[in-house]
């Protein structure tokens, strides 16, 4: 093992266990200080391997490092300080230690150089995600929070198949692009997306993710699904079924969220949507289609967990999180309306805000690879996410009908967060340039022209009239809508009870079978050995003696023949 | 932590009463209409045709956000129940 730099992600994972034992004001100083100090250590790191060595007789790179790698650290590393911020006075120290862990596996993800630490950090994001939902400490959070375990540990051993089919092929352990054509590498895609939340397993994050804490959520929202677009940019770039799956990712998180009644589960939906369009990304596989991707992640993160630290705001002071209790907040909340409205308005990618910069790019790749249908789609799709999220949200939740809730804004650490992010979304959208440096790839791209700005206010503003002239068919109703998980929820779990009551009553009736059989012949052996029996009675002497001398003559009989 | 909403004594919000609704509507459309006539200043370059004809980005936003919500609201009618559905 050579060692030539400390891991910034086990640096985060190893100090999260010292909180517990530190209280008071050094606690807060350490929970601050961990994530920054982690993101300080990766912009110390140069390019290269710099831990290697060997396992089990495998190859393994823990920490290997470059553009890609640091982009998604970097904002790995600003998401745990921010979600830090806004969950430390709140959340209790299990979570805030379940999340580091988490956000130090999301950081070791996308370091690691060798697929066996992909699948190392892999599992423990997949631990420390579900300690953060049962921190919720509520009895649905810890249902939710096995049917998410077992959808992850499935992801898990796929991927795990993956791997060691990969490697018996002769692929060997080193993480570098590959294309899903043998066995090994579809599985290892497959692992790759159950946890990008693609179809048909897209269902666990919005059945999980709104379930955790207010604080909780906001950091669910962030790791997961961006550790997985990391690594297929890194292992699938240009894997054309990426560009369905994707397109597919986009619609479905645009309908369930119109269809949707909880704030946080319409958010939920939208991480989909959004991942979506990452996908998409990495499927065209241009070199500006995976800075498009990779600069999405970076904004994605900050603008949705501003959106979600704002429903958690809401969620924290009023206790509700359905849109028809809600309404009208903004008149006692302006500061968590403003903030959720800038986040509203990045991930519906206005121009001057930071969405406008990153998902452009990737609009843009379509256009250089005359991909039409996939340009018209996403087109579509970016109207439908002002739709379903840009508008949906604050106007069900800061506006509509007056709820009769006053509630204030919530405490002043969360309202640091909100405004810390709240500013990113809008320095990253007005000063692309620094953002732009730290993509994969160089950038070629000018997000603000004339043209550009112009059409896509038309096409946001007119999604906007389009949402108000269909507000009356979007009356909220107290409803869920089925998906994927029902199977797992309702369909086995009937035909789990319809199989057991089925399979108890033919047991019985094998049993009771059975029990005659033995019981006849039990009966059988009693009437011909019982008291009664044939070969229980006495002979008399003169037959016994008879009965002898034949056997004897048939005996010598026999013995000459 | 709520006061008594919209008791008559207190004066509403300026953003809730009707008429200051009516003035937002009627700038909504004036900034929409202005919008859409851009088109005629700037002129995007086309790159697959269509894309580059008047008023294209303003149908087509208005014109999929109201397909994908009746396709939504079709779609609820086969998957919408009741939010007890799955409590046991």
């Amino acid at each position: 093992m050579t060692i030539e730099a400390l891991h910034p992600g086990l640096v985060l994972i190893v100090g999260a266990f010292l909180l517990p034992f530190v209280r008071g004001a050094w606690r807060m100083t350490l929970v601050l200080v961990l994530p920054l100090a982690a993101l300080g250590l990766v912009w110390q790191l140069p390019d290269g391997v710099l831990i290697s060595g060997t396992f089990l007789g495998l190859a393994v790179e823990p920490l290997e490092v470059d553009a890609l790698s640091r982009l998604f650290a970097t904002i790995f590393a600003i998401m745990a300080f921010a979600g830090a911020l806004f969950a430390m006075r709140q959340s209790r120290v299990l979570e805030l230690v379940a999340a580091y862990v988490y956000a130090g596996a999301a950081i070791g993800v996308s370091f690691a150089g060798d697929l066996i630490t992909v699948f190392v950090f892999w599992e423990i994001m997949a631990l420390g995600s579900t300690l953060v939902i049962w921190s919720a400490d509520s009895e649905n959070a810890w249902k939710a929070s096995f049917r998410y375990l077992m959808i992850h540990l499935l992801g898990g051993v796929i991927l795990m198949a993956g791997i060691a089919a990969h490697v018996a092929a002769g692929g060997g352990t080193d993480f570098a692009a590959m294309r899903p054509e043998s066995l090994g590498t579809w599985l290892i895609l497959i692992g790759f997306l159950v946890n990008a939340a693609a179809p048909p397993l897209s269902a666990w994050l919005p059945d999980a993710y709104p379930e955790a804490s207010p604080g909780g959520t906001v950091f669910l929202s962030a790791f997961t699904t961006k550790a997985a677009v990391y690594v297929l940019i890194r292992g699938f770039p240009g894997a054309e079924i990426l560009v369905f799956v994707g397109l597919y990712m986009i619609f479905y998180g645009i309908i369930y969220a119109l269809l949707e009644n909880d704030m946080r589960r319409i958010l939920a939906y939208s991480i989909v949507n959004q991942v979506g369009f990452m996908v998409t990304g990495v499927g065209i596989g241009t070199e500006m289609a995976l800075n498009g991707s990779a600069a999405h992640a970076f904004t994605h993160i900050i603008y949705k967990a501003l959106l979600l630290m704002s429903a958690g705001s809401v969620l924290y002071m009023t206790g509700k999180r359905k849109c028809s209790d809600l309404g009208g907040l903004f008149q006692s909340m302006p500061l968590t309306t403003v903030c959720g409205i800038i986040g509203a308005l990045a991930i519906s990618s206005f121009p001057l805000t930071s969405g406008f910069v990153s998902k452009s790019m990737i609009s843009q790749a379509a256009v250089d690879e005359s991909l039409a249908v996939v340009w018209f789609l996403l087109a579509a799709a970016s109207a439908g996410v002002f739709l379903h999220a840009g508008i949906k949200f604050p106007w069900f939740v800061f506006f509509q009908k007056d709820s009769g809730l006053r509630p204030k804004d919530p405490p002043w650490n969360m309202r640091l967060a909100m405004i810390l992010f709240a500013f990113l979304c809008i320095a990253l959208g007005v000063f692309p340039g620094p953002l732009y440096a730290i993509l994969p790839h160089p950038v070629d791209y000018v997000p603000y022209t004339a043209p550009h700005v112009v059409n896509m206010l038309q096409l946001l503003l007119f999604a906007g009239l389009a949402f108000f002239v269909c507000l009356p068919m979007m009356r909220r109703t107290l409803t869920i809508s089925l998906d994927f998980d029902w199977f797992y929820r309702q369909f086995f779990k009937v035909s789990a009870e319809e199989f057991s009551y089925r399979g108890a009553q033919a047991y019985w009736r094998l049993w009771g079978r059975l029990e005659v059989r033995v019981q006849r012949f039990i009966a059988g052996i009693y009437r011909h050995h019982g008291p009664q029996g044939v070969l229980a009675r006495t002979w008399q002497t003169g037959s016994t003696a008879l009965w002898m001398a034949l056997l004897l003559g048939a005996y010598l009989l026999l013995y000459y023949v | 932590m709520s006061d008594a909403p919209g008791t008559s004594s207190q004066q509403k919000h300026w953003l809730v009463r009707p008429e200051n609704i009516r003035k937002l509507w009627i700038l909504f459309i004036v900034v929409l209409a202005g919008v859409a006539l851009l088109d005629f200043v700037i002129h995007p370059h086309a790159e697959f045709g269509i894309d580059g004809t008047p008023f294209f980005y303003s149908w087509y936003g208005f014109a999929t956000c109201v397909g994908m919500v009746m396709f939504a609201k079709l779609l609820g009618i086969f998957l919408k129940r009741a939010d007890t559905y799955y409590d046991d």
